[in-house]
């Protein structure tokens, strides 16, 4: 047995990304959400293309479904409307909301944080490599839809379902804002699911938790007995992107939607963070 | 305590940014009388009895305003308003017209010697009032608002009574046979055509109708005016008697006379008093300022916008009655930006300004050609099928069928279709166009329906706030008739690539029809003229860039109250004479939620280069204790040092201790190996040797360490995770219970592997229930029982003088009698 001393300490290389980003990537639940959003827009289109109606699907043109098969920017867009109000809320939730729990289950939590990643520096790596894989599943649901609509669809530039068509660039544009602002909505439900995962130590309870309040704030917001107490909710805002559809771009919404969004996931964050930093670890 | 302070001051600063226009108001409480009016009828002089609502505000004298109701309602539809205004410090009289609720009389449809006499007899007395301003003796600083029928009543009582110094006109009419019998051929023949369904719910809303009431033919409405009504609805025809009765009570008489200042809003959808209407009352103004908002609104349902226009109200009642700042004005147009996502969603709307009102027709006007061959068309026998292009009353129905029902009738339709836009275009305003007209028989009565429609690159059409032009020709033949005609005024954006139709049809089902059947032959003939307006978005309410930057704002406050509640700096309690001592605790205490003392006041250190045997049945605090020397649990009270640094959560010193506490962690979808080498990393001690071949040797797990986790036996875990624990060698190594599910080789292994380590000056701290293990291990002992102390020092010492009796037996003396033994 050698007799060298410990080795050397430095806080800021201990959990980075890159390491964290190692530790979730091979996770079955990652490539599952990956496969989810490859899968989607192919199911989508083998439905429109084999399926008795091979027009096309929904029962009018008057709105952005019906145009769906006009090209692959209507396409991406309206995989877009499919996914976010479920799909990519519950895997926003599940990134996020096993972060913290899923390490407790495991029993590994105890021995990074005695290692000793320091326990903001903990959370910060588990918060960025959460929002990444949200993100990089957002964007291969964009990718796969429109290289897909791509091929089987041509490539039409976007038609608004407001009226008049857009050139490639804009159409670009288009959907670029609609894809950022869909991103900037799921830290809603992230943030719920980010909170609930420091709190509980059991990682589908955190992710259940959160989808559960998503589903409530939705049902809220349907209730139009609420009148303006819903603009309240944060969830109000989930399809302000179709503000970008028009000629005009209205941001009015989306920059309420945006702002709410990233303030709900602040607050949240931080509640998160002041809790983990007092919690006593027993997992 | 500090996490709960900063959580509350994040939520209240986060609720008080978002809900802080909402302020509390105090209720007034109105006084409810009858006031006399003007004589019930011409043969009757006795005054009618009007029921009305009076507000005062906390502070009089106060400008007064009257407020009207529309067609079939009361005072009470007006209460809203009305506290509005007196919140804003007006006395407000709501009303309920004579023939209408408790207001005695009958309804003459706002004429000048009755309803208009009226209002004037309420001004009288308003004026009578000490709390109302006034500018000379009787005539009181007075404002007057209304919306249609209240509309049409503010109108003319501005230009009965010059003490009115401020109107509120909204949706009304200017002329009531234009309105009720549309024409809009120019120069075309009158009457028009009559909407029907219109005019029958107007009437019928007039009855009183209510479940059990005795029913009568005219209902509250004067004779003259329900003879009118049954001539119009039977025939088709307006007598010289009944133009008389329109005109006298269409603001059209008196416009000129107007000279107070008019704010005219109108709604654009509204096929019962379109915009021609309001843009007639606004030519016609012209001794007194005006200014003309088009909005979402309407008699058609459209978007409410209620609260704008209750704030433009105030800010121009404000202006002219007690000098506040200037309205401005601009002509406003609201443009409605329908859903993308849902042809059920009514949209949102922007509002524009343009300087000036350029009337109907636009500040500019662009030509487009409209290219197809004349088409026949048939006017059905009896007029039916009909299209429907609104639904009257039917309120937000309505602008759902200007989508859904415009698509028109086949061979009953004519269409001449433009090329597609180059670009986008506002239509702000009545388009116009021409046409060429004749019949396979002559008729003397034709009519027909003309609209502009949008139709997108993939077919589809729509009709712009579902308005139609009704044209009615007399003494129509084979011989083509020119038409001029105006099309509805509408606010409607098109988007480039998009194409413009001129669509002639023969039916629709709101208006009168002739029952004869015919065939039309028409031809467009000339471009389509089309209004434009350049039009800039008035800045009001929140800028959008605001909402990201108050966002920013608030997420740096979160920011910041996180940083200032960062948990203390450790380095502060530092014991430099404990430097050379692996471990010190001092009155180390741990309550858990519920009172439960899992640790109380235990105090030891533990020497350099040895293997100490913390000892204790379950429940002593062995590992809780443990896992406070760990950071991973907060004491309660006392503190713990490693090498002199006290122990937080995070601590740096912590880098020197490998621990192994409650089972092993390992993430089961990776390998052994990558699970060794990950924490590694993870550490932040990269730059040193973890020491990997030693480790795993002592792990002894062979070529299974490149398997995965998940397939791993208890044991193999146990191995794995000593073995993470002696990563890098560290200067203390805690194990708790390592020698659970090892076989009794790798337990005497294990052993020798604590022996090895404690020898190189390394300190190992080892707790176990097998105390034949522990005393052939460790030369010190720390036991404890129910969270206390109880002895803490050599194996040697705790036997001496217990000659004979072993360590467990020892152990068991101390645990069963439960005495403290004193340091």
């Amino acid at each position: 047995m050698s007799t060298t001393t410990s080795s050397p300490y430095v806080a800021r290389d201990t959990l980075t990304v890159r390491v964290e980003l190692i530790r979730q990537l091979r996770r079955r639940r990652t490539l599952v959400a990956f496969g989810l959003a490859v899968a989607l827009p192919l199911i989508v289109v083998a439905a429109v293309k084999l399926g008795p109606q091979s027009r096309g699907f929904g029962d009018g043109d008057l709105d952005l479904v019906g145009l769906a098969t006009a090209g692959p920017w209507n396409f991406t867009l309206t995989m877009l409307l499919f996914s976010s109000g479920f799909l990519l809320t519950i895997i926003a939730a599940m990134f996020l909301g096993d972060t913290v729990a899923s390490e407790a289950s495991w029993s590994t939590l105890r021995y990074l944080l005695a290692a000793p990643v320091p326990r903001r520096r903990f959370l910060r790596a588990k918060m960025i490599v959460g929002l990444l894989l949200t993100a990089m599943t957002l964007v291969i649901l964009v990718a796969v839809a429109f290289l897909i609509a791509l091929l089987v669809f041509g490539s039409a530039p976007l038609t608004s379902p407001l009226g008049g068509a857009f050139d490639v660039s804009t159409s670009w544009q288009r959907l670029g804002i609609v894809t950022a602002y869909i991103g900037i909505q799921l830290l809603i439900p992230g943030g719920i699911a980010f909170l609930m995962s420091v709190l509980t130590d059991v990682p589908l309870g955190a992710v259940g938790a959160a989808v559960v309040i998503v589903i409530v704030l939705n049902i809220l917001d349907a209730i139009d007995a609420l009148g303006d107490l819903r603009r309240l909710l944060p969830t109000d805002y989930g399809n302000a992107w179709s503000g970008a559809l028009g000629q005009q771009i209205a941001w009015d919404d989306m920059a309420i939607g945006a702002s709410y969004a990233l303030v709900t996931f602040a607050v949240l964050a931080g509640v998160a963070i002041l809790r983990f930093d007092r919690k006593d670890i027993l997992s | 305590m500090r996490t709960i302070l900063g959580v509350t001051a994040a939520a209240v600063i986060a609720f008080g940014v978002l809900s802080a226009p909402q302020a509390a108001r105090a209720e007034i409480t109105p006084v409810s009388m009858m006031i006399a009016g003007a004589a019930t009828s011409a043969e009757d002089p006795t005054p009618v009895q009007l029921d009305t609502d009076v507000y005062i505000p906390e502070i009089t004298p106060a400008p007064a305003i009257v407020l009207a109701h529309g067609f079939g309602g009361s005072k009470e539809g007006a209460a809203e308003e009305a506290q509005l205004l007196a919140d804003a410090g007006y006395v407000v009289l709501a009303y309920t017209a004579r023939g209408f609720g408790e207001s005695t009389g009958s309804i003459s449809m706002n004429s000048p010697k009755f309803e208009v006499a009226d209002a004037s007899a309420l001004v009288d007395y308003l004026g009578s009032l000490a709390s109302v301003s006034s500018e000379s003796p009787g005539d009181p600083t007075v404002g007057v608002g209304g919306g249609s029928y209240g509309g049409a009543l503010a109108l003319l009582l501005a230009g009965y009574d010059d003490r009115i110094d401020a109107v509120v006109s909204d949706i009304t009419w200017n002329d009531l046979e234009t309105s009720l019998f549309a024409q809009s051929a120019v120069d075309g023949v009158q009457p028009g055509v009559l909407k029907s369904l219109w005019t029958s719910l107007f009437f019928s809303s007039g009855l009183g109708l209510t479940p059990g009431a005795p029913v009568s033919e005219c209902g509250r409405f004067t004779e003259q005016w329900c003879d009118a009504y049954v001539e119009a609805v039977t025939r088709g025809q307006v007598t010289p008697e009944s133009a008389a009765l329109m005109a006298e009570s269409s603001p059209r008489s008196i416009t000129d006379r107007i000279t107070a200042p008019v704010l005219l809003t109108a709604g654009q959808s509204d096929s019962l008093f379109p915009l021609a209407q309001a843009n007639a009352n606004a030519q016609q103004i012209v001794n007194a300022p005006v200014k003309v908002v088009w909005h979402a609104g309407g008699h058609d349902g459209g978007i409410a916008e209620t609260d704008r226009l209750r704030a433009l109200s105030l800010a121009w009642f404000d202006q002219y009655l007690r000098g506040g700042p200037a309205v401005g004005d601009e002509f406003e147009i609201s443009l409605v930006e329908a859903s993308a996502l849902s042809d059920r969603d009514p949209g949102t709307v922007e509002v524009l300004s343009a300087p000036t009102y350029p009337g109907l027709f636009g500040d500019a006007t662009t030509e487009m050609a409209v290219v197809a061959p004349p088409q026949q068309v048939l006017a059905p026998a009896g007029g039916a099928p009909a299209a429907i292009t609104s639904l009257p009353g039917a309120g937000g129905l309505a602008s759902l069928a200007g989508d859904l029902l415009a698509v028109p009738l086949p061979g009953q339709t004519a269409g001449f279709v433009t090329e597609p836009l180059e670009q986008s275009m506002r239509i702000v305003g009545a388009s116009r166009a021409r046409i060429k007209v004749s019949s396979d028989r002559s008729m003397d009565d034709a009519v027909l329906f003309a609209s502009l429609r949008v139709v997108g690159a993939n077919g589809r059409q729509s009709l712009p706030q579902g308005l139609v032009a009704p044209i009615r020709i007399r003494d129509l033949g084979p011989e083509p008739v020119t038409l001029d005609v105006v099309l509805p005024a509408v606010v409607a954006e098109v988007a480039a690539g998009d194409r413009l139709a001129l669509v002639i049809a023969t039916t629709d089902q709101g208006f009168r029809m002739p029952l004869g059947p015919a065939v039309y032959t028409i031809a467009a003939d000339g471009p389509v003229l089309l209004p434009t307006l350049e039009g800039t978005t008035a800045t009001s309410g929140t800028p959008p860039w605001a909402w990201p930057l108050g966002a920013v704002v608030i997420v740096a406050l979160v920011w910041l109250i996180v940083a200032l509640l960062r948990p203390r700096d450790p380095a502060r309690d530092a014991r430099p004479d404990l430097s050379q001592v692996p471990l010190a605790t001092q009155d180390l205490a741990k309550e858990f939620k519920g009172g439960f003392r899992a640790v109380d006041g235990v105090t030891f250190q533990v020497p350099p280069g040895i293997v100490l045997g913390l000892l204790g049945p379950n429940g002593a605090g062995k590992t809780t204790t443990m896992r406070m020397a760990m950071g991973l649990i907060r004491p309660t009270a006392g503190d713990t040092w490693i090498f002199g640094e006290q122990v937080r959560p995070g601590a740096p010193v912590l880098a020197r201790v490998g621990s192994f506490i409650e089972g092993p962690g390992f993430l089961p979808h990776l390998t052994g190996r990558q699970n060794l080498d990950l924490f590694w990393r993870a550490s932040g001690r990269a730059q040193g040797d973890p020491h990997l071949d030693e480790v795993l040797e002592i792990s002894g797990l062979g070529s299974a360490i490149d398997r995965r986790v998940r397939t791993y036996s208890q044991g193999m875990r146990q191995r794995l995770g000593i073995a993470q624990a002696m990563l890098g060698l560290p200067d203390l190594l805690v194990l708790d219970e390592p020698t659970n599910g090892l076989d009794p080789p790798q337990i005497r292994e294990m052993r020798q592997v604590m022996h090895d380590y404690a020898a190189t000056g390394k300190t190992v701290i080892v707790s176990s229930h097998l105390l034949s293990e522990v005393e052939q291990t460790c030369s010190h002992v720390v036991v404890m029982n129910h969270g206390h102390l109880i002895y803490s020092g050599t194996v040697v010492d705790l036997l001496a003088g217990r000659s004979g009796l072993s360590l467990e037996a020892v152990f068991l003396e101390l645990v069963g009698e439960g005495h403290r033994v004193d340091q």
